[in-house]
């Protein structure tokens, strides 16, 4: 069983539907692999130029210029260089890497192919989690096949070119999705995220130079290499070019995925993609990008789906998994579930994290139970402030903003529980 | 007590990798896969293989959900319960299946056939509510289905 191909395709979905475009006859038959033979023929230099060019931004939540990011690595090392592909999709909310390994995956296989080219990667690791059985399976299968055909191995395409992929399992654990903790996942150890610096294109997997990203990340490169940097900026915005998948999710007609261009504006995925609120209903506010990211209420959904207008409204795109919750949705509540989590997954490194994350959940629970004061609201605020940026990861940044934008825009749901010494929302979902 | 079959598998899973240690996930998975959980030996033996503390072993076992110290029942039931399914009911159908199997969340069941528990994100947003059966997920559940889908394992 998997996931369904997404209700809106673009570019990297518009062959999800054809089962055949999983196997590699059937990847090849729709041009797959192509991408990867010009690329051989262009200098690594150039490609990374190319990539830079295109502005494509990491899709794994931080945003960040993959060609950029490509450049940092060490061109005179003797140390063997490594790619790492980042497959632990863990951010409440998202499933789109979900689909593009099940459905696609020897497009992320070209992707990580043409990186390690520019890059002078000799292997990659892509790290799955656990939970993810059948991704995982779906990718050995696509190693295997490439493996046959001669994409992967010695003398790949008949150039001076040798790459291997290596597969790994995570076993659940949030934390690591943050690429330090990975790494240290990847050498068998508990997922604790490392200082920085020193960043992974120094000192990566096994202290080698390493480049880390995403899944969706490297299903864009093969199209970009295909159809040009220009051709890629023809869709979404100027600082934000190419298209993502948004999950829906929540109390919506149509929950599912989206295949559309960064600053699609949200009310446009949420109303007329996704069909909007349910019977009767109305949105009362919507995650934009994940659990880690602050919400916005009904009146801000007019917003443009790119980092550089969510900001503006003190919210990022993230992994672009939008949570939609009607007005029967109690926020404290819904702050207690985000709570918990972030209690459950801190890795307990850092105090300000490992400490804030309970302090939050604990108050956020007792005002839901209507033993809160408003001091406790309070303190909330104090405690969000003194954990951001305080830490080795952005964990603790990711517990603190999505509580900062429930206190920012629905402070009200937390007064009245004060006030009435109870949840006054009959109708919100079960805890 | 780790058999010779899951042996060669990690020494395989070794190779693959630049630094030995790299290799203790992907083995631990193995481990469970032949016994269903890492036990004290086996944590002994593999901390051997990879030339480590037993006591590196078991912090990594502990880290991971995934990984087990204690025997397990035959299956593992989790319904996801993070926002976006309980806004779609996950945690109504987890209390209905508590009350079907006749356990709390979190405790096996008496003869051993499965443990339900509630579980953080499982990638499955759009088609909630939904539960995972160990390597399995059924989505898009109705408080019906799932139950006959617990009935139904062996």
């Amino acid at each position: 069983m998997g996931l369904e191909v997404p209700w809106v395709t673009g570019y990297l979905t518009q062959h999800f539907a054809d089962e055949a475009f999983i196997g590699i006859e059937g990847y090849e038959r729709a041009g797959g692999y192509q991408a990867l033979r010009s690329a051989l023929d262009m200098a690594p230099d150039a490609l990374t130029e190319l990539v830079k060019g295109s502005g494509l931004q990491g899709r794994g939540g931080a945003g960040f210029s993959t060609g950029t990011k490509w450049s940092f690595m060490p061109k005179d090392s003797e140390k063997p260089k490594y790619l790492v592909c980042n497959a632990d999709e863990s951010e409440p909310g998202s499933f789109k890497d979900r689909i593009l390994m099940e459905r696609g995956p020897h497009q992320m296989l070209e992707g990580i192919l043409i990186a390690a080219w520019a890059t002078g990667a000799e292997k990659t690791f892509v790290y799955v989690r656990g939970e993810y059985a059948l991704s995982a399976a779906r990718i050995e299968r696509a190693i295997a096949e490439a493996r046959e055909r001669g994409f992967l191995g010695e003398r790949i395409c008949g150039k001076e070119f040798a790459h291997d992929v290596v597969l790994m399992r995570g076993a659940g654990a949030y934390i690591c999705g943050e690429e330090t903790g990975l790494l240290e996942s990847l050498e068998g150890k508990k997922g604790q995220p490392r200082k920085k610096p020193p960043f992974p294109a120094q000192y990566g997997a096994f202290g080698m130079p390493t480049t880390v990203n995403n899944v969706e990340t490297f299903c864009h490169v093969p199209h970009i290499v295909a159809n040009g940097a220009e051709w890629f900026r023809g869709f979404g915005t100027e600082k934000s070019p190419g298209t993502t998948i948004f999950g829906v999710s929540g109390q919506v007609r149509r929950p599912g995925l989206y295949e559309l261009p960064l600053g699609t504006p949200l009310e446009q995925i949420v109303f007329e993609h996704a069909g909007g609120p349910l019977e009767g209903r109305q949105v009362k506010g919507v995650i934009p990008g994940g659990m880690s990211m602050p919400i916005l209420p009904a009146n801000l959904l007019d917003v443009p789906m790119a980092n550089e207008f969510l900001r503006e409204r003190k919210s990022m795109l993230g992994t672009g998994g939008i949570m939609v919750m009607d007005d029967r949705t109690c926020m404290v509540r819904a702050s207690c579930v985000i709570a918990y989590f972030f209690r459950d997954e801190s890795c307990g490194q850092c105090t300000q994290c490992r400490e804030g994350t309970g302090w939050i959940h604990k108050i956020v629970e007792r005002i839901e139970r209507g033993a809160g004061s408003n001091e406790d609201i309070d303190i909330l605020e104090d405690i969000t402030g003194k954990m951001e940026g305080q830490t080795i990861c952005a964990f603790a940044d990711a517990a603190a903003w999505p509580i900062q934008g429930m206190l920012r825009h629905f402070r009200a749901d937390f007064v009245e529980h004060v006030k009435q010494g109870k949840c006054p929302f009959s109708e919100s979902f079960e805890l | 007590m780790i058999s010779d079959p899951t042996r060669s598998a990690i020494d395989a899973e070794i190779a693959r990798y630049p630094q030995r240690r790299g290799a203790l996930l992907p083995a631990l998975h193995r481990v469970q896969q032949e016994h269903g959980y890492v036990s004290a030996d086996a944590a002994a033996e593999l901390a051997e293989i990879f030339e480590i503390r037993p006591i590196d072993v078991l912090e990594v076992v502990s880290f991971y959900n995934m990984f087990y110290d204690r025997p397990q029942p035959r299956h593992h039931v989790y319904v996801c319960t993070n926002l976006p399914c309980s806004l779609r009911g996950a945690r109504t159908l987890l209390r209905q299946l508590e009350a079907h199997v006749g356990v709390k969340a979190g405790e096996p069941t008496a003869d051993g056939k499965l443990v339900l528990g509630h579980e953080e994100c499982l990638g499955a947003c759009a088609y909630a509510p939904m539960l995972r059966v160990d390597d399995t997920y059924h989505e898009d559940l109705d408080s019906e289905r799932a139950k006959r889908i617990l009935d139904e394992l062996e």
